[in-house]
């Protein structure tokens, strides 16, 4: 039997509150408690209970037959438990059902696996402890990076990490012709094996569903089997990665996709040849079609999809370069403070707000932003980065003196 | 002696540095007994009641008067080229143009029967209230004969001032704070320059903010230099101002204030900036102060990679602009082209050593500061390390700079302005 895996990204930043100059040096607490805690409680409500709700319902209705996979920032995990217990507690209930995946990821949400593997590798244990702690001992198997963000050096040191496999993008200008329907094998290491997402199907639940204006609209599940049904029966994984807020958050509830879902399960069960598997499900029975070269990297975002959401532009790139000046020191340190904020200032969305890609995704960016430009963005950053490089340093005198 | 004068704000409701200017100079006339007639297009009621003021708005013209007609028909040239706002849509434009086209005969009964509410700013009739301002100024003119001697501020008072002139028949002394030039660089506004030009030729004397300034006057527009004085702005306050608020970094500040616009400089900032901190870890730059070419220092800023220790604070009011000057170890302000600039006072005030560029009309008064040419970002660069190192330099102007205060205030201005006047006064026609 063919298989469809379904893999939600799970995520929210610390956003950074409005932070001045003349904050530098003194004030040291750096994140919007009241906009994160209003952003974690309005999702909540709009689409992480709900849809919990939902996702529970069809796993207990469908016995077995039905599964879904998450990943949890952990910049989301914090913020949960701080402002969310209650939906805590209904992903633990998921996770119990077993019919649940959780996979690993950077602590926070970080675009570390680009600059330092030492980083990369502290932060994905950290991710990987953190999940354990609140899921019950559960420990992860397949790897997913912030944004998906692929290439052939980042699946070594991942499978160097001891991964078997990683989730990525099914990009148009790495695939060519070949289809994202198969498992595929890092061109380094081929014990990793490669999913790929089916960015067209992914996009037309994730984005297009309420777009009115789209050919295809209304988005109904006959049409969408129909669509799943033309894939060629060679074809033996279809990758449906998405946003959880995609449900409830990007598109309303009253665009109907909560229903939407609710029957999908059913649909995809008796009227086509596809069941549900996690992906570790499907590298156990899927074998590898042949190697996937990613020489330069890959993501999710954007219609490039590449990097250049988050780095590229000088704002970014000199906001990135100051930061991971930092990583020895902090790292040596070792202060749970400094790590804390250390963690939260990688989280990839900083560099996202300071994007000037205003024409072909501008308006996509400014809807994720709290800044009204990406020099707002950079600025605030910046102030928030010279106050923690003077804690640093303050830590560091305060450390050799002791010695 | 009395005085007729013609500004177009008075604190508190001010929008740039005119007004300040025109509330130091009258304090200073009131100092020495002077009386001023002070008219603006619009009176808010909380202005300090230090002249005799005149609300333009509330002024009724008489339309019987034979000379309004004439007056208004020289005017009409300013209406007809008043193309100054930018951002007229196609319609607004035609609407304008037609207007501007229009014989103004035929409106002659309705421009000249109401009163006219101004208001005040610097909006999108600027043009059309200039011209009314005038006619109200001849009004007021022929309503009160006693003044001995009319002074009109800057370009937009300049039509007010020449319309009173031919009503009264008395002098009249053109107060020059800002040129075109300095306003658009060489791209100047042809019917502003008019206004300007026609302004100063029809004044008995003209005064100008600075030398810089006068150069342009006599250059620019042609008016010969002995018709024109220099007098040279002062701060209403000359104390030294002693502030409780610290700085929270342990690196020193240097600070750039202002509008963040070509005509202030502040690319050249940056890059002088660059410079020190290649050589210089133990220092942070801030650019205090938003504009229109703020973004652009952004992007250079993080090109040059700096943003790590150079600021943007955006727009700074009330407290915090003392606050900056406070914390501030240097201050710089590398304008292009400056009629005077009132700033590196302040920073003085805050016992801030500072850096001015040559460019500005305050350096000519200012000797306790180190002077550059703008462009000149290695003098630049020299100046902030030699201010942020050798204590020697910056201890001096501190000590210094207090004693030079005393010699800027407005009522020396004032007194220099009543000479001035007994001159023109003097003068054969």
């Amino acid at each position: 039997m063919r298989t469809i895996c379904f893999y939600f990204q799970v995520h929210q930043p610390y956003r950074l509150k409005p932070y001045r100059f003349f904050d530098i040096g003194d004030d040291h607490y750096y994140w919007d408690d009241f906009l994160n805690r209003s952003v974690m409680r309005r999702v909540a409500q709009k689409c992480y209970l709900p849809m919990n709700a939902l996702l529970l319902e069809l796993i207990e209705r469908h016995k077995g037959a039905f599964k879904v996979t998450f990943s949890f920032s952990g910049t989301f995990m914090d913020q949960m438990e701080a402002y969310a217990p209650d939906v805590l507690e209904s992903f633990q209930r998921l996770v119990a059902t077993g019919q649940v995946e959780v996979l690993s990821e950077t602590y926070g949400h970080s675009l570390a696996s680009l600059r330092s593997k030492e980083e990369f590798a502290r932060m994905v244990d950290q991710h990987r402890d953190k999940i354990k702690q609140l899921f019950n001992g559960y420990t992860p198997k397949v790897f997913r990076n912030t944004e998906l963000i692929y290439s052939d050096r980042i699946g070594e040191m991942v499978h160097d990490m001891g991964y078997t496999g990683i989730l990525t993008e099914g990009a148009k200008h790495v695939l060519g012709w070949k289809s994202p329907n198969f498992v595929y094998q890092n061109s380094i290491r081929p014990e990793l094996k490669v999913l790929l997402k089916n960015f067209r199907l992914s996009d037309d639940i994730a984005f297009r569903f309420s777009n009115k204006t789209w050919s295809d609209y209304p988005l109904t599940v006959d049409k969408f089997i129909s669509w799943v049904n033309a894939i060629p029966k060679s074809e033996p994984v279809l990758n449906l990665f998405m946003d959880y807020e995609t449900f409830g958050e990007h598109q309303w509830k009253e665009t109907g996709i909560f229903e939407f879902m609710r029957a999908l399960p059913e649909a995809v069960l008796s009227k086509t040849d596809f069941g549900f598997s996690t992906p570790s499900e499907v590298l156990g029975q899927v074998d590898a079609i042949s190697p996937i070269h990613v020489p330069i990297p890959i993501s999710w975002a954007d219609e490039e999809r590449d990097l250049t959401a988050w780095l590229g532009n000088d704002l970014q790139d000199e906001a990135f370069d100051r930061l991971y000046e930092l990583e020895q020191t902090v790292r040596q340190l070792d202060d749970p403070d400094l790590i804390r904020d250390w963690n939260y200032l990688q989280t990839s969305d900083h560099f996202y707000y300071m994007c000037t890609k205003f024409f072909s995704d501008g308006d996509i960016h400014s809807y994720f932003s709290p800044y009204d430009t990406p020099y707002d963005a950079f600025i605030n950053y910046m102030n928030v980065l010279s106050d923690f490089v003077l804690r640093i340093k303050q830590k560091k005198k305060e450390v050799e003196s002791v010695e | 002696m009395r005085v007729l004068m013609f500004g177009w704000e008075f604190p508190p409701h001010i929008s740039g540095g005119l007004g300040t200017a025109c509330y130091g100079l009258v304090k200073g006339m009131v100092h020495h007994d002077q009386e001023v007639i002070f008219v603006v297009p619009k009176l808010w009621g909380d202005e300090e009641p230090l002249a005799d003021f005149v609300n333009a708005s509330d002024v009724t013209i008489d339309y019987r008067e034979k000379k309004f007609k004439s007056i208004w028909k020289n005017l009409t040239y300013l209406e007809v080229s008043s193309f100054l706002v930018p951002y007229l849509g196609p319609e607004e434009y035609q609407k304008f143009t037609d207007y501007a086209i229009h014989d103004r005969a035929d409106v002659d009964e309705s421009i000249f029967t109401n009163k006219y509410q101004f208001s005040g700013k610097y909006g999108k009739n600027l043009m059309e209230e200039v011209s009314r301002y005038a006619l109200t100024a001849a009004q007021i003119a022929r309503d009160r004969k006693d003044f001995d001697i009319i002074h009109a501020h800057d370009w937009l008072s300049f039509p007010a001032g020449i319309a009173a002139k031919e009503i009264s028949g008395k002098k009249l002394v053109a107060h020059v704070h800002a040129t075109e030039y300095d306003r658009s660089g060489e791209s100047v506004n042809p019917p502003v320059f008019e206004i300007e030009k026609a302004g100063m030729e029809a004044a008995d004397h003209v005064v100008a903010v600075s030398q810089l300034t006068k150069n342009i006057i006599v250059n620019r527009y042609g008016i010969p230099a002995e018709k024109v004085s220099v007098l040279h702005n002062a701060v209403l306050d000359a104390s030294i101002i002693k502030s409780k608020y610290e700085k929270k970094v342990p690196e020193k500040i240097v600070t750039f204030l202002g509008r963040i616009t070509f005509q202030k400089g502040p690319e050249y900032f940056v890059e002088a900036a660059k410079k020190v901190m290649d050589r210089d870890d133990n220092v942070r730059f801030v650019m205090a102060g938003s504009g229109d070419l703020l973004n652009r220092m952004i992007d250079r800023v993080a090109e040059l990679r700096m943003g790590h220790k150079f600021h943007f604070t955006g727009f700074l009011k009330g407290d915090d602009v003392d606050h900056m000057y406070a914390i501030s170890d240097v201050y710089v302000m590398p304008s292009v082209s400056e009629p005077f600039g009132i700033a590196p006072l302040e920073a003085v005030r805050h016992n801030t050593p500072t850096i001015i560029s040559k460019q500005s009309g305050v350096a000519e008064v200012l000797q306790n500061a180190i002077k550059i040419d703008f462009w000149d970002v290695d003098a630049m660069a020299d100046a902030m390390f030699a201010l942020l190192h050798y204590q020697g330099i910056s201890k001096m102007f501190k000590e210094l700079g207090s004693e030079e205060l005393k010699n800027l205030k407005w009522e020396h201005v004032a007194a220099k302005l009543v000479k001035i006047y007994e001159k023109t006064l003097a003068q054969q026609p």
